[in-house]
């Protein structure tokens, strides 16, 4: 696959979507880090970079390294999609750049401030019923509770069928993987979700002054067009609620692995927002994301042809002991900035703010109320080609 | 290389010589200036490398897009004529003895 490399691009026996890299990523992310700037994976036939210059450098370059063939293993220019292509997250310049401005301005700092309040409420609620309960599982009653109790209404959506929401999500970073059992099983599985997602994006479905609304509203302004505005509204349902619930079960995981940093964060719950974005840095939620090369293309020395699939391991990225210091260290109070699990450059996660903003109200709120959070029972992983994070996570808190 | 002064919240003047082409957010993250966050690492999508420019020298700085105009009305602290996001300002050596003031809260 790689026309005359002018230096042997160094290969790794590694699958990167199998259960034992899922269950210790770390030991194999180092590897591919050591073994070059970019490397081969011929399991599934693509190149991966893990170092963190490299990561950012692909990422910042959507003109060589594009999103439009897909940012899962499976190009679109020789691949039918499983489903019609987001017009955002599957997109380059310059389509991308006016769909993004639409969802850049539905989920700006400013709608933030209006939601804020809100959200902050409802988590401080849902921490009580935890306290309440002493004994819980964090994944189920935290880590998804919380977002489903908080996004789906700001989003707009119907109560009846949120049930297929996070099945949905699940299924949509499980296809960006290779055509494994994983991805597989969940195709299978999808028509009732897909059903539902494209049920729910259409106008008449979403409440008046939710996300899902807005976006139809910008339909009236001329931004986009009637056919758009529902597959737009789909990037939400498709990344706005399972990556934040990976995301707040990294937080709830480290601050029941790290109780140094929990009596931190306790002593100074404005410390909160750095807290989960640091969580964000140490789990990497979103474990990876494909680009497709333009054109030939030199990476470290190394010539990639035209065509082929780029893994941009963020995971790895964000524990590069080239750019972090301690980087296997969870520490609420590091200079976070720069990290990759929200991505970089023009695809950088739209619903960033969304997500930094539910993290933080959430881990303020466990800060003020609750004195102890300990592990009390088997930790399970869920396991998904593209989303690094837990299926249970049995916890025992006592009220502060 | 250009001196950039950033000025704390408590009005304690901080002079950094700066690289050119780095934008002034990055100059503070490298030297701790812990009054900025970027917590969007540059990309323009949070508000939280939010400035106000000495006004001396608002004129001679590049104008500000749409997308920072607008992002500027989610800043956390007050929006004032001289507001300004610090990764969209990139050092020049024209740029020498420019004055930041830094804001007391970003989120």
């Amino acid at each position: 696959m790689v026309t005359a490399p002018s230096t042997a691009i160094p290969g790794v026996d590694i699958d990167p979507f199998s259960i034992a890299f899922f269950d210790d990523p770390f030991p194999h992310h180092e590897r591919l880090r050591e073994a070059g700037p970019v490397v081969r994976l011929d399991t599934w036939n693509l190149h991966g970079v893990a170092r963190y210059a490299e990561v950012h450098a692909v990422l910042n370059d959507p003109q060589t390294f594009c999103s439009s063939r897909g940012v899962g293993l499976s190009d679109f220019a020789k691949e039918k999609p499983w489903r019609p292509p987001s017009l955002i997250l599957e997109a380059d310049p310059p389509a991308h750049t006016r769909t993004r401005a639409v969802l850049s301005r539905v989920l700006s700092p400013a709608v933030m401030k209006q939601v804020r309040d809100g959200f902050a409420a409802a988590a401080e609620a849902k921490v009580d019923e935890i306290v309440a309960m002493g004994s819980f599982d964090g994944v189920a009653d935290l880590a998804e509770a919380y977002p489903l109790s908080v996004f789906p209404d700001a989003l707009g959506l119907k109560k009846e069928g949120r049930e297929h929401l996070i099945p949905y999500a699940g299924l949509v970073f499980n296809a960006f993987g290779p055509p494994n059992e994983l991805r597989q099983q969940a195709i299978d599985r999808s028509a009732p979700h897909q059903a539902y997602v494209q049920e729910q994006c259409q106008r008449e479905n979403l409440a008046p002054g939710g996300f899902g609304a807005c976006i139809h509203a910008r339909v009236d302004a001329g931004e986009i067009t009637a056919t758009e505005a529902p597959l737009l509204v789909r990037s939400l349902l498709s990344a706005g609620l399972d990556t934040t619930v990976y995301g707040i079960g990294a937080a709830l995981y480290c601050m029941a692995r790290f109780p140094g940093e929990w009596q931190r964060l306790r002593a100074d719950p404005s410390l909160a927002r750095n807290a989960f974005e640091e969580a964000v840095r140490f789990e990497s939620p979103v474990q990876t994301f494909f680009r497709t090369t333009t054109r030939e293309v030199e990476i470290g020395g190394h010539t990639i042809g035209e065509g082929e699939k780029i893994l941009m391991f963020l995971g790895a990225a964000n524990r590069d002991p080239r750019r972090w210091h301690e980087p296997d260290r969870y520490d609420i109070t590091r200079q976070t900035s720069g990290h990759v699990g929200f991505g970089s450059g023009i695809h950088m996660c739209v619903g960033q703010l969304v997500a930094r903003l539910e993290g933080e109200v959430m881990l303020a709120a466990l800060a003020r109320r609750v004195a102890s959070i300990e592990i009390s029972g088997p930790v399970k992983r869920r396991y998904n080609n593209t989303l690094r994070g837990l299926d249970s996570l049995p916890l025992t808190v006592t009220a502060a | 290389m250009p001196t950039i002064t950033f000025v704390h919240p408590d009005h304690r003047s901080e002079p950094i010589d700066a690289a050119v082409g780095d934008s002034i957010m990055q100059v503070a993250i490298a030297h701790g200036v812990t009054e900025i966050v970027a917590e969007c690492g540059g990309n323009a999508m949070c508000a939280t490398c939010h400035v106000y420019v000495d006004g001396d020298w608002l004129g001679r700085l590049p104008a500000m897009t749409a997308d920072e105009d607008a992002l500027l009305d989610g800043a956390a602290a007050e929006r004032r004529p001289t507001s300004r996001l610090s990764c969209q300002i990139k050092i020049t050596p024209e740029l020498d003895g420019l004055v930041v003031m830094l804001p007391d809260r970003q989120v």
